[in-house]
């Protein structure tokens, strides 16, 4: 199933995407899985035992879990536009693209950009304010956590969405976990104000700049950042009649 | 409380407590405590179909000074639970409380960092009420069965002996993890 | 609104009417009490400045939001909102649970649009396992059938609360009326009246029962008598007119600012609407209109509402005409759920004939009922976003798989979450009393902001 050919969706048009009928050539397929992609983590055995030893059989088995890597030209559909007028946005700008744009990958008929934190701000202005880009609508910030990501653990993935093209594009920008800290992007896309305070809640990412950066959904004497992979869940057990249900993460987990 | 907490034990105190038990029952006036999915069916049955005045209970008051049920209903989150015990604090006793869905009861499905395991570690529950979320019926059920209870409540002397009776019979229960038979 | 009803614990030192000295003066903290009292002592200094607190537990906030509401008088000079207090953890939840699980946990982030919970993150997953052509019509069909049939329930919640909230008591009676209708279909087709978990990965959870489409048809029937009875009671309704008129304004700078979709969106005259600018589950082919009003305002918003739930039955009417026979849930039998769910004597359950042949005639199908329903299907790494257009606004959800049998981390944009910071600018320089008019007409629910 990881070696599909880039789907496009049923009903979306059908001259602006995509189109793995026509072509099938090496390019066009998505981001390469197995060997290509980047490494974010190695695992070991098969049934997730980690307390106490593995007697499945499996516990020898060592798999790398890899997300799509980067992408090369063309990328197909408004992509490639995407790429070229954002490129050339940034060399007026006197920045160097490549500097900016760390990689751009290219998965599932979506289209992203990563962008090294320090040109975060002047990137999101340009896709905000460049009349052939216009990504008008921010969605808001994910982030997540790769805690064996080592030196870009932290993760903060944005939606931009233009309703003057009608596209959607996603940014992501990374950061260690030494260094927590991510330009906000408040003054660019007031609407993230929240999301950020969420992120910053739930993951610890320091939004420099941002105008009150505090916690918003847990109390604010909260100890800890709830949703980072090392955080526990924090279930309890479940006693019945004569047995009790360790809670979720305490169990053995078949992934 | 008043006159009717100092009266001896007898005929005259059960006659008292069946005449306050009927008044009580007949108009209790629930607390809005609406959290989470189980309001919406809170709501609900206070609705045409369901209709929650056949049973005097239609007027839900804003405030909890002027309330004597709270029905918790939907999952209580560790930055609700001190307002939640505010809110039941400030109620009026004789006051009582229903434990509406899994979520209140016993943390139903969230079992996490950001539920409260069941709301009986904040507030005394005197009806857990299953479901996700109950059916309106379940919810009349509940209401129903706070009925009887509150018509059978005790006062005054009786109320300590019930009490008493009640903390021994707790110290004396089984823990579940040592009960045998089904998972029931 | 006078008291603060649940006050967060405040300072234990502060008794009522005693002031707290604080760097910024004198602090009077009030929970219940005689107003009078408090005003006169908060008259004895020259620099008045008022914060009141409503909620988070107060029968207007729709919810248990809390307002806190710095007032001159009865004009808000500064709103704020607080949240979280239904933070529930679904998202870290999430990831300990098997990708079809995940169907049961999304539904309740926002209670009162499950199906568009349940299609965004299975369109999600769809799009990572790269299934999404393979999902049979009569699926998304269904789907979208159910998708308008809850636009149509969370609008008549919303107008009935918002019109509660006014002190409207009948509107209430009549949205609660009409949705009760649209909750016996939901009990009919998917078995709850809430969170329903109806939509899976790969398509739905089972085939709509017998006798389902004409109860469609006299759903139809009914609900074209009932809607006019809206605009009769409320639309032209002077008070009610009065009341939302030039309340809440947020123009189209503004909502683009705050990133406000949804009827605040449109109610600024910008026609976007998901189903139409960034189609999904084949919207493209269905004829329908996007209601715009050019007001700004909370009554546009309650226009729009209306004229949303009509488009909403007609799109259901031509769903009815397209149901084909065919299967519900996709061919690859290591993606479908394999239950083959009956009633059972006790009202749910497996099928027995199932049970029967998985148990004694085939050991290959027993092993794949055992392995997906304990472990469940894997999913190729990579992340999506899929968004959908809730009846609040563009609903997204990010999902990330690292290649496992869970997810690695799943995040909801939430359209209540979003255009819940639209608060601050729609009720600075009003009423108090408009803020609860404001509030509602953004319609946030507050287990979709919190999750």
């Amino acid at each position: 199933m990881s070696d599909r050919p880039q789907d496009r969706r049923p009903g979306s048009p059908p001259d602006d995407r995509p189109n793995p009928e026509k072509e099938l050539s090496e390019q066009n397929l998505p981001g390469q899985r197995g060997e290509h992609g980047e490494e974010i983590r190695v695992q070991r055995g098969m049934f997730g035992a980690n307390n106490g030893g593995d007697t499945s059989g499996y516990g020898g088995l060592v798999r790398s879990v890899r997300l799509p890597g980067a992408a090369t030209r063309p990328y197909g559909g408004y992509f490639d536009e995407v790429a070229d007028e954002l490129e050339g946005a940034l060399e007026e700008q006197g920045l160097v693209p490549e500097h900016a744009i760390e990689k751009t990958v290219v998965d599932r008929a979506e289209l992203t950009f990563h962008i090294e934190r320090e040109h975060l701000l002047q990137v999101a202005r340009t896709l905000r304010d460049d009349p052939a880009l216009r990504f008008e609508l921010c969605t808001g910030v994910s982030a997540v956590h790769y805690p064996e990501d080592k030196g870009r653990e932290l993760h903060a993935v944005y939606h931009l969405r233009s309703l003057t093209h009608g596209r959607l594009i996603r940014v992501e920008v990374s950061a260690p976990d030494r260094d927590p800290r991510i330009p906000s992007l408040v003054t660019v896309y007031p609407t993230n104000d929240w999301h950020e305070r969420e992120a910053y809640d739930f993951f610890g990412l320091i939004f420099d700049g941002h105008p009150a950066l505090t916690r918003i959904m847990m109390p604010d004497d909260w100890q800890g950042f709830p949703q980072r992979k090392d955080y526990p869940l924090g279930g309890i057990a479940v006693e019945y009649k004569g047995a009790q249900i360790p809670a979720p993460d305490q169990r053995r987990s078949y992934s | 409380m008043g006159l009717e907490e100092k009266l001896p034990s007898g005929f005259l105190l059960t006659t008292v407590e069946q005449a306050a038990g009927w008044v009580r029952k007949s108009s209790v006036f629930p607390a809005t405590f609406g959290l989470a999915c189980c309001a919406i069916e809170m709501m609900t049955t206070g609705a045409g179909r369901y209709d929650l005045a056949r049973f005097g209970m239609e007027v839900f008051r804003g405030s909890p000074r002027q309330a004597d049920l709270m029905i918790v209903a939907g999952r209580v989150s560790q930055k609700m639970a001190p307002v939640l015990r505010q809110v039941y604090d400030q109620m009026p006793s004789p006051k009582w409380v229903i434990s509406m869905g899994v979520c209140a009861s016993s943390g139903g499905m969230f079992n996490n960092y950001a539920i409260v395991q069941g709301v009986d570690h904040i507030v005394p529950v005197d009806i857990y009420l299953p479901g996700c979320p109950p059916r309106p019926e379940m919810l009349l059920d509940a209401i129903l069965k706070l009925h009887q209870k509150i018509q059978s409540s005790k006062l005054g002397v009786n109320a300590q002996e019930a009490a008493r009776e009640a903390e021994e019979a707790a110290l004396k229960a089984l823990p579940l993890i040592e009960m045998k038979g089904l998972l029931r | 609104m006078t008291t603060s009803h649940a006050h967060p614990p405040a300072s234990p030192a502060a008794t009522p009417g005693a002031p707290r000295e604080t760097t910024e003066g004198p602090v009077y903290t009030v929970t219940g009490g005689d107003w009078d009292e408090v005003v006169q002592a908060a008259a004895k200094t020259d620099d008045e400045r008022i914060v009141v607190n409503m909620g988070p537990q107060h029968p207007s906030t729709h919810g248990v939001l809390r307002l806190i509401l710095e007032i001159d008088g009865e004009t808000v000079t500064e709103a704020r909102c607080g949240i979280g207090y239904l933070h529930t953890g679904i998202e870290k939840n999430l990831e300990y649970r098997t990708w079809t699980q995940g169907t049961t946990f999304v539904t309740r982030m926002d209670y009162l649009t499950p199906f568009f919970n349940e299609a965004a993150y299975c369109l999600g997953v769809e799009k990572l396992l790269g299934i999404e052509d393979q999902i049979p019509d009569r699926a998304t069909v269904v789907r979208v059938l159910l998708m308008e049939l809850n636009r149509l329930s969370s609008h008549l919640v919303c107008i009935a609360t918002g019109g509660m909230e006014l002190g409207a008591t009948t509107i209430m009676i009549y949205g609660f009326r009409d949705r009760e209708l649209v909750l016996d279909l939901y009990e009919l087709i998917t078995g709850l009246r809430m969170n329903h978990a109806y939509i899976r990965p790969g398509g739905l959870a089972q085939d709509l029962p017998p006798g389902a489409v004409d109860q469609l048809r006299e759903f139809l029937r009914t609900m074209k008598q009932n809607l006019p009875e809206y605009d009769k009671l409320a639309t032209g309704n002077p008070i009610f007119k009065a009341r939302m008129q030039d309340i809440g304004y947020l123009d189209l700078a503004g909502c683009m600012a705050l990133g406000a979709t949804g009827p605040v969106l449109r109610s600024a005259g910008l026609a976007h609407d998901l189903r139409k600018t960034d189609p999904y589950c084949g919207y493209e082919t269905y004829d329908f209109e996007v209601p715009t009003a050019d007001t700004c305002d909370s009554y546009g918003r309650f226009l729009i509402r209306l004229e949303e739930m009509r488009q909403s039955l007609r799109i259901i009417e031509q769903c009815i005409d397209r149901l084909e026979p065919g299967p519900v849930m996709v061919g690859d039998k290591k993606i479908a759920w394999p239950a083959q769910l009956a009633l059972g004597p006790d009202g749910l359950g497996n099928s027995l004939d199932h049970i029967k042949k998985i148990m004694g005639t085939s050991m290959e199908a027993l092993i794949h009922h055992f392995k997906l329903v304990t472990e469940g299907f894997r999913v190729p790494a990579g992340q999506v976003y899929a968004a959908v257009e809730s009846p609040k606004g563009e609903l997204g959800a990010h999902i990330v798989s690292d290649g496992s049998t869970r997810p690695y981390r799943v995040h909801f944009r939430d359209p209540s979450f979003t255009n819940l910071q639209a608060m601050a600018a729609m009720c600075e320089g009003g009423q108090v009393a408009d803020v609860i008019v404001a509030v509602a007409s953004i319609d946030p629910v507050m287990g979709g902001v919190d999750r």
